[in-house]
Formats: structure tokens, C-alpha cells, sequence
């Protein structure tokens, strides 16, 4: 069941993708933007952490998913610290995930080469 | 020496002769509709070497000893080469003709390039500066990528009106003499810019250039459109294809069934997946070189006018929301 619910919302948002793709002339890069931010603040308002308890990997796995660790990270900060955890409180969360980013995207970068996807 | 027919026309009146021509591409050109038309067929991307860059310049390398090689000339023999490709500083080129010691003219025209050398080499033998030239250009999908679009690791995903740059070089040798085809005209093309800002539809935003070139081209020669049997467009790709049927149509000049565009021909859109065609310096170039001359070589085609379509952005002059010119120059190739 958990991997179901995972399913249904991974692929929901990922269908909001899509169709940003297919029917805007938004570029990649600029939709991964407006992913992390409305991440931002779909966990700021408390929506996001509402969709990652009920959909799990499925809600926390994409990119709006990192939207939302940083929000969460500096709300958790600014009570702790004061106004300085708004600025640390994001990238303290979110240190996992982009220490493993680094770590792992160098590791691949090593033994990997890059080729065309469709060759035929 | 030529004649001038009008503000973007000259006729070339010692006709220079097309001596010989090559085209090497990649996998996925060589396993296309034409395929069998091209001289080599290069399965690795990488051509041996370290990078995409490295590869394109041997893509264009090894296309410039082919045509020398079928030319029965060496390099010792060539004037000028005129050459010229999609990277920055058009290092393809400038890597690619290192070696070979010919003097030199480095060209960006973007996909139009083979057009612009091909003109600039015709008239530099019409003019007698030169007993041969050659002019080429090369383009490769993973370094043009890298160039415009997102490098191949990032695993973008591509937009349905992309077109897919050509992997491989294709380039003429032109000189005073001989049997081949003869370029008798050559229309150079103005910068045409009708405000198109999305860089994944180059099609749309060329088809008004290569339409712009063609109509002054009839116009100056006073030719009628069926004087050719073939009017090839560079890349314009499907989507551009039709618009500029239809912007030609609106021109009074109808050339439905002797038109077709290079990009449209290289690949086969449904079982390749390259969405909208082909594109790149290549893609004119090694169509150029590997299909048409070998057709009027045997008399299949005996009149062609070769409008080779261009997109002059960069990716910082589209990053700031400029619009995108375009050129297109013709080259009108006749057997004699």
C-alpha cells in the first residue's frame, strides 16, 4: 500500500512536470526552479508535509521534495536560533541530501562517459 | 568574371566546377534514409578520441583528406579553405584544418555554413584568386548539445518541436575545371528576423529567411522556379518546411513539388525519434555532399538550388530574451 501511495504521488508530480514540458516553452531548468520553490512554500503553508505523510518516498524523492526539507530545516532553525537559522536552517536540513549529490555525482562523473541517449 | 544581377545575386560566368566532395557522418545518419549515400560511416560518437569536440574535429579532419584523396590532389594543391562550425570559436574548424597547412578562413553562418563557403569559395575561384578550394563544415549532436542546449549528462528532456544536430562533416572541393557540377549562381542571404525567441524551434524562426533568399533569388535571376529540379532548403525540419512553402506560396512562387529540406531527409522522424529533423552545419553539408552531387553526378538531378538556413543567437543572446536572426544563402548548381 505504502508503495502505491508512493507511486500515485511520484507520478502526480511528475505529470506536472510533463506538462509543463510539453505544453509551456518554460526551459528544464527554469521548471526545477519552480519545483524547489513551490516546495518552499508548499511547506511553509504546511501543505507539502501533508502529502509526504500520506505519499512518503513518492512526496520527498522529487525535486519539490528538497523544496520542502528547506523550508522545514529554516522554520526549525528560526525557533531555535533566532533569524540566523533563516539562513542556516535550510542548507543544515538539506545537508544530506546535497553532500550526497556531490559525492555521488562526482563517483559518477569518474566512471562513467557520457553518451547519446537514442543512437539509432 | 562574374556578373552582378542584382543586390543579393551574381552570376558566376566561368561556372566553377564542384571537382569533388565527401561526407562522413554517424550512426544514426549512416542508419537514416540516406545512408548509403555517405562516404564513411562512424559508429563510435567519440571517433577514438577523448571528447565530443575532439571527435568533431576529426569528423572534419578525415571528411577534408577524403575530399583531397578523391580529388586526386594534396593539401599543397588547395589555395584557401573555408571552413566553419556550431562551437565556440568555431574550434572544430580551427582544430579540425590545424594541420593541414592551406590558408585559411574561419566562418560562422551557423547551419548555414556550408552555403556561406561554398559561395565564398565559388567566387574566390571566379575571381581567379584561386585554382581550388575547399570549403566544409562539421557539426556533432553531443558537442552542440553541450553548445545550446544541456550537456548529454544532465539527461534533459527533449522538446517536441527539437530538432536533432547532424553528427558528421560534409565540404566540397571547388576549382576552374573539370566535369563536375557547376556553380553558376550565388544569392547571399540578409539577416531576417521576424522576433521568434524560442531557441527550440529554429525551424519556424529560419523558414522566413530561406524564403526571403529564395524570392530574391528568382527575382535578380529572372529564372522561372522550375528551372530546378530540386530546391533544398537546409534545416529548417518539418514544422519550418511547411512554413516556408506556405510564406513562398504568399510570394507567388510555388515550388511544392520539387522543394524539400535537408533535415526532413536525413532521418526518418517515427522510427529515429528526432521529432521536428535534422539541423547542424552537417546537416546541409553532408546531404550536400553525400546525396546531391552524387545524384547530379549522374545525371539524376541536373539543376539544384542549395539554401542552406541559419539561426545567429548565441545561448546568452537567447538567455537575455533576444530574438533569434536568421540567414539563408543559395547557391544555384547546375551540370553544364
Amino acid at each position: 500500500m505504502d508503495y502505491l501511495r508512493a507511486f500515485i504521488v511520484g507520478g502526480l508530480i511528475c505529470v506536472v512536470g510533463q506538462l509543463l514540458i510539453d505544453l509551456t516553452k518554460l526551459t528544464p531548468a527554469r521548471i526545477m526552479v519552480i519545483f524547489v520553490v513551490a516546495g518552499v512554500i508548499l511547506g511553509a503553508l504546511g501543505i507539502y508535509p501533508l502529502l509526504v505523510e500520506w505519499g512518503g518516498a513518492g512526496a520527498t524523492v522529487p525535486i519539490i521534495g528538497f523544496g520542502n526539507v528547506l523550508a522545514k530545516g529554516v522554520m526549525e532553525d528560526v525557533d531555535k536560533k533566532g533569524l540566523i537559522g533563516a539562513f542556516s536552517g535550510g542548507v543544515r536540513a538539506g545537508a544530506v541530501g546535497i553532500a550526497a549529490a556531490v559525492f555521488f555525482g562526482y563517483i559518477m562523473a569518474v566512471v562513467s562517459k557520457p553518451k547519446t541517449k537514442n543512437k539509432a | 568574371m562574374g556578373t552582378r544581377l542584382g543586390k543579393q545575386t551574381v552570376r558566376l560566368d566561368s561556372k566553377p566546377v564542384i571537382q569533388s566532395w565527401a561526407a562522413i557522418v554517424g550512426a544514426k545518419e549512416g542508419h537514416g534514409p540516406l545512408g548509403r549515400f555517405f562516404d564513411e560511416i562512424i559508429e563510435d560518437e567519440y571517433f577514438g578520441e577523448e571528447s565530443f569536440e575532439k571527435a568533431e574535429s576529426k569528423f572534419l579532419r578525415e571528411t577534408l583528406a577524403k575530399i583531397l584523396m578523391k580529388g586526386k590532389v594534396s593539401s599543397g594543391d588547395i589555395q584557401y579553405i573555408f571552413a566553419g562550425d556550431l562551437l565556440n570559436q568555431c574550434i572544430a574548424a580551427n582544430f579540425g584544418v590545424r594541420e593541414s597547412e592551406i590558408p585559411f578562413f574561419g566562418l560562422y553562418g551557423a547551419c548555414s555554413t556550408m552555403a556561406e563557403s561554398l559561395s565564398l569559395g565559388s567566387l574566390m575561384v571566379e575571381g581567379g584568386f584561386a585554382e581550388r578550394c575547399v570549403c566544409i563544415t562539421s557539426s556533432h549532436f553531443c558537442s552542440a548539445e553541450k553548445q545550446f542546449r544541456f550537456p548529454l549528462e544532465f539527461g534533459n528532456q527533449r522538446p517536441p518541436t527539437a530538432q536533432w544536430t547532424v553528427t558528421g562533416a560534409g565540404g566540397v572541393m571547388v576549382g576552374k575545371a573539370g566535369d563536375g557540377p557547376r556553380v553558376v549562381h550565388v544569392t547571399t542571404g540578409k539577416i531576417v528576423d521576424m522576433g521568434i525567441t524560442d531557441a527550440n524551434d529554429m525551424g519556424s524562426a529560419m523558414a522566413p529567411a530561406a524564403c526571403d533568399t529564395i524570392t530574391a533569388h528568382f527575382r535578380e535571376t529572372n529564372l522561372p522556379p522550375n528551372h530546378y529540379d530540386l530546391i533544398v532548403t537546409g534545416d529548417l525540419g518539418i514544422h519550418g518546411k511547411n512554413l516556408c512553402l506556405q510564406l513562398l506560396e504568399e510570394n507567388g512562387i510555388t515550388i511544392k513539388e520539387f522543394y524539400d529540406d535537408c533535415g526532413v531527409m536525413i532521418y526518418d522522424p517515427q522510427k529515429q525519434k528526432t521529432d521536428c529533423g535534422g539541423s547542424g552545419c552537417a546537416c546541409s553539408a553532408t546531404v550536400l555532399a553525400g546525396y546531391i552531387l552524387e545524384k547530379m553526378s549522374k545525371r539524376e538531378l541536373n539543376r539544384v538550388l542549395f539554401v542552406a538556413t541559419g539561426a545567429l543567437h548565441s545561448p546568452i543572446s537567447v538567455q537575455q530574451g533576444e530574438s533569434i536572426p536568421a540567414i539563408a544563402h543559395a547557391v544555384g548548381i547546375e551540370m553544364v
